[in-house]
């Protein structure tokens, strides 16, 4: 998270909430970027607890042999859910504040 | 939660074949049920038929007792059977170079009353319950001497760094009338196995008496036969050494200065061997039943599904079933050297960089989980040992747990699209393995008019590629239903059926390097790396290779004018509309995660066809590492047009054709709507006209 200055945008969020994955304008490739380079310990990740596609979110420890960690109880079944929780939730750990509420 | 898992001795087999199936579990578990099951779709996506099994009667079916049987991880050099160091006096002298500095013991050499080994950067003597250590420490990544000796009264351990400094040495009493003569001498390993080296060993010598009196007793020739597993031995006993765990052979020796690169030219250069404490070539597991295949069992995907007493998981032992002779037009090679490069992929706690090549979370599924508990059950290609260095082995001696239903990253759940997909349209297709190829060559492929792939038969052996070419020639037909195939080349090694060999040398896409003057495969001598470094293209061979990767979203084909052409004109029966592939369960189209793309300057035919195109692609979608010269911005696809998938077609000269299409997402299109979809009716299309016996015509002016 360096050399370039990161700014809690909101229009970044929504405009991740209106598409998780797909096409992306530069500013909010930028903070996927941060998001998705986190260190492992403690990185997010979605535990798929029924084949047919239903996940939690989990977090990685970064040590091998060592079990995950259950972030939160819900279960999703969209996988656009999954990717809005977790970045909510990178939201938080890197700005220090929750996701404006009104974007979802 | 998974409770039980094996392997079989053989991936493929025929009726008459006898396979051995190898079982391991938990200590509570007392017995399993063990059942013969088909297997076609091996995913339940929910927008897919689920997984598709039926149970087929079997000589082995029914309760079995179960038991645990361990694994023993890392590679060692075993001298066995031969009393050895029982000599009042002897000597050896080994060179060594460590790659990993921890505190856990690492043998260098041992016998059951002496050890040498590194703890944290420390060389150690131990013997007769004493402990002697030598006062200058190791420096990793650097050539060191050591020798013991023993001269009747003291063993004294000396060492010293090849490039230079002072040399220590340190003593220990030797017992009375010297040791006991011992069965067996191991080098990177204690006399248990355990407490495994990281780095090289050469030159390994022993001498009955005084050191460097005479010739040696023993001197194991590190630089012979690098395709095997024993060493053999220049000096006067014939004390051949055998190779535990398939260490890395053909690697850089104390003496190799980069003045050559291939260990054919010098290999007095190559005289070392690199250990590591994670090696694992073969599991060992005894039979728990074995199987003779009956005849008329149809060919296709079999599996041992094994139902451990008292729950947990169905384990799922594959094996594909090959006819006694063809009973199709067609035969699908299984990409079983991809499934084996993937082999026990660790999703969990890769690098902080992971999930930028996913674009996406990551997912983690049960099998990840009983991984990350299992670490004697090894790793896949695509990651590195303890020390670091690339992981470039991989066996299928071992149970293999994202070579069943449900896993991820796993180019065998992907493939059960197509073997579903080939059900439904009632389309008859063998089964023949990457395995049966290498082996058999041509021969395996008599009789078959076309060959299909998987959807990412990226490892490839020569003799594999060479058997496609000689199928061609003959007039045969393909099928590749792949993205990023025919990529990288990997050798099978020599005497144990199984297990292959890569070498990432040069370019590529890849999670590590070769490392300089190791680009020549120990196995059989080739040069390594990506078959395009190799000077073959895949686009030689399918018309298409590798562009581009990204796993965020796939996209639709669009139709090309080329599509027009009277030539291509069967492809398309049935297929309306301008786009094809708007769907698919691989990020919603049929184009993506890892693209191909056509270009004459790497050897596409002139007169093939491209007869629709991937679009649209995101940010995501990168072009191949080696498609840019140097680093510059123009990167993604929005900006790099040669971010795309192209479906093409062209005729071979022989009389056959190929159509590829380019893309891993493709397989995972076909079963949307119940595979009553564009790409599904496409495929259809290719399979029935490529299997037909009717001749493709070469165009007027065209060169195959």
């Amino acid at each position: 998270m360096t050399g370039w200055p990161l700014v809690a945008d909101p229009a970044l969020a929504a405009e991740f909430r209106a598409c998780p994955l797909g096409h992306h304008s530069p500013a909010l490739q930028k903070l996927l970027r941060v998001f998705r380079t986190l260190p492992v310990p403690g990185k997010h990740a979605a535990l798929r607890v029924d084949h047919r596609r239903a996940w939690k979110i989990v977090a990685l420890n970064g040590v091998k042999g060592q079990p995950l960690t259950e972030v939160s109880p819900e279960i999703y079944t969209d996988w656009n859910e999954v990717e809005w929780a977790v970045f909510k939730l990178r939201w938080q750990q890197v700005f220090g504040t929750p996701v404006p509420g009104e974007i979802g | 939660m998974r409770r039980i898992a094996g392997y079989t001795d053989r991936i493929s087999a025929r009726p008459g074949d006898r396979v051995g199936f190898k079982v391991s579990a938990d200590p509570d578990v007392a017995r399993y049920r063990a059942d013969l099951v088909r297997l076609w779709c091996v995913d339940d996506h929910r927008d897919g038929p689920g997984v598709e099994e039926e149970v087929v009667p079997a000589s082995f079916a029914g309760d079995w007792p179960a038991r645990h049987q361990p694994v023993r991880l890392g590679s060692a050099m075993e001298v066995r059977g031969a009393a050895l160091i029982g000599l009042p006096r002897f000597a050896l002298r080994l060179t060594f170079l460590s790659t990993l500095e921890n505190d856990r013991p690492q043998t260098l050499a041992a016998t059951d009353q002496w050890l040498v080994a590194l703890v944290s950067g420390t060389l150690v003597l131990e013997a007769g319950g004493e402990r002697a250590t030598l006062s200058v420490p190791v420096l990793p990544n650097r050539w060191w001497q050591l020798t013991l000796a023993c001269d009747g009264t003291e063993l004294r351990l000396s060492a010293g760094c090849q490039d230079g400094g002072r040399d220590t040495s340190a003593s220990l009493p030797a017992p009375p009338g010297g040791f006991a003569r011992l069965p067996l001498l191991t080098f990177a390993c204690d006399s248990t196995g355990c407490c495994c080296f990281n780095g090289k060993i050469a030159s390994p010598q022993l001498w009955d008496g005084p050191l460097a009196q005479g010739a040696s007793f023993a001197s194991w020739d590190l630089s012979a036969d690098m395709g095997s597993l024993q060493v053999p031995d220049r000096g006067t006993q014939g004390l051949t050494a055998y190779l535990v765990n398939m260490p890395l052979r053909a690697v850089t020796g104390p003496l190799w200065d980069g003045s050559v690169q291939d260990w054919h030219v010098n290999p007095a250069h190559y005289d070392a061997i690199h250990f590591h404490d994670d090696d694992l070539g073969d599991c060992g597991w005894q039979d728990d039943f074995t199987w003779q295949v009956p005849e008329g069992l149809e060919s296709g995907v079999y599996a041992a599904r094994l139902l451990p007493e008292g729950g947990g998981d169905a384990e799922y032992i594959p094996l594909f079933l090959r006819p006694s002779t063809p009973a199709a037009d067609a035969v699908f090679l299984v990409s079983t050297c991809t499934y084996m490069a993937y082999a026990n992929y660790r999703v969990m706690n890769r690098s902080n960089l992971y999930e930028m090549y996913l674009g996406q979370v990551p997912e983690v599924v049960d099998s990840d989980l009983y991984l990350n508990l299992h670490p004697e059950l090894g790793d896949s290609l695509y990651t590195t040992h303890s020390d670091g260095s690339g992981m470039a082995i991989s066996s299928r001696l071992r149970p293999i747990l994202n070579m069943r239903p449900n896993s991820t990253l796993s180019a065998f759940s992907d493939d059960g699209w197509i073997w579903s997909f080939l059900r439904h349209e009632g389309l008859a297709c063998d089964m023949l393995t990457d395995e049966d190829l290498d082996r058999e060559g041509v021969a395996a492929l008599a009789g078959y008019r076309l060959v299909v792939t998987g959807n990412h038969p990226e490892y490839v052996s020569t003799r594999m590629w060479d058997a496609l070419l000689a199928h061609r020639a003959a007039g045969g037909s393909l099928l590749y239903l792949g993205g990023n195939g025919f990529y990288w080349r990997v050798a099978f090694h020599t005497e144990v059926p199984g297990v292959i060999e890569l070498r990432r040398a040069e370019d590529g896409s890849r999670p590590w390097e070769s490392a300089p003057g190791e680009y020549y495969h120990a196995f059989t001598g080739e040069y390594g790396g990506m078959w395009r470094r190799c000077g073959r293209p895949p686009q030689t061979l399918l018309g298409i290779g590798f562009s581009a990767s990204g796993f965020d979203i796939s996209r639709p084909y669009r139709r090309l004018p080329a599509a027009a052409d009277p030539r291509a004109a069967f492809l398309f029966e049935g297929v309306d509309g301008d786009q094809i592939g708007t769907e698919g369960l691989a990020g919603g189209g049929a184009g993506g995660q890892e693209i191909d793309r056509y270009d004459t300057a790497l050897g596409s035919p002139r007169h093939a066809l491209v007869v629709a195109r991937s679009d649209g692609h995101t940010e995501e979608m990168m072009i191949s590492k080696e498609d840019m010269p140097a680093a510059n911005y123009m990167i993604g696809a929005p900006d790099n047009p040669l971010c795309r998938a192209d479906l093409t077609f062209f005729e071979t000269g022989a009389g056959g054709a190929v159509v590829s299409t380019g893309s891993i997402a493709w397989a995972a299109a076909l079963p949307t709507r119940r595979f009553d979809n564009p790409v599904a009716r496409l495929t259809a299309n290719a399979f029935r006209r490529l299997s037909d016996p009717a001749a493709f015509p070469l165009p007027d002016g065209a060169v195959p």
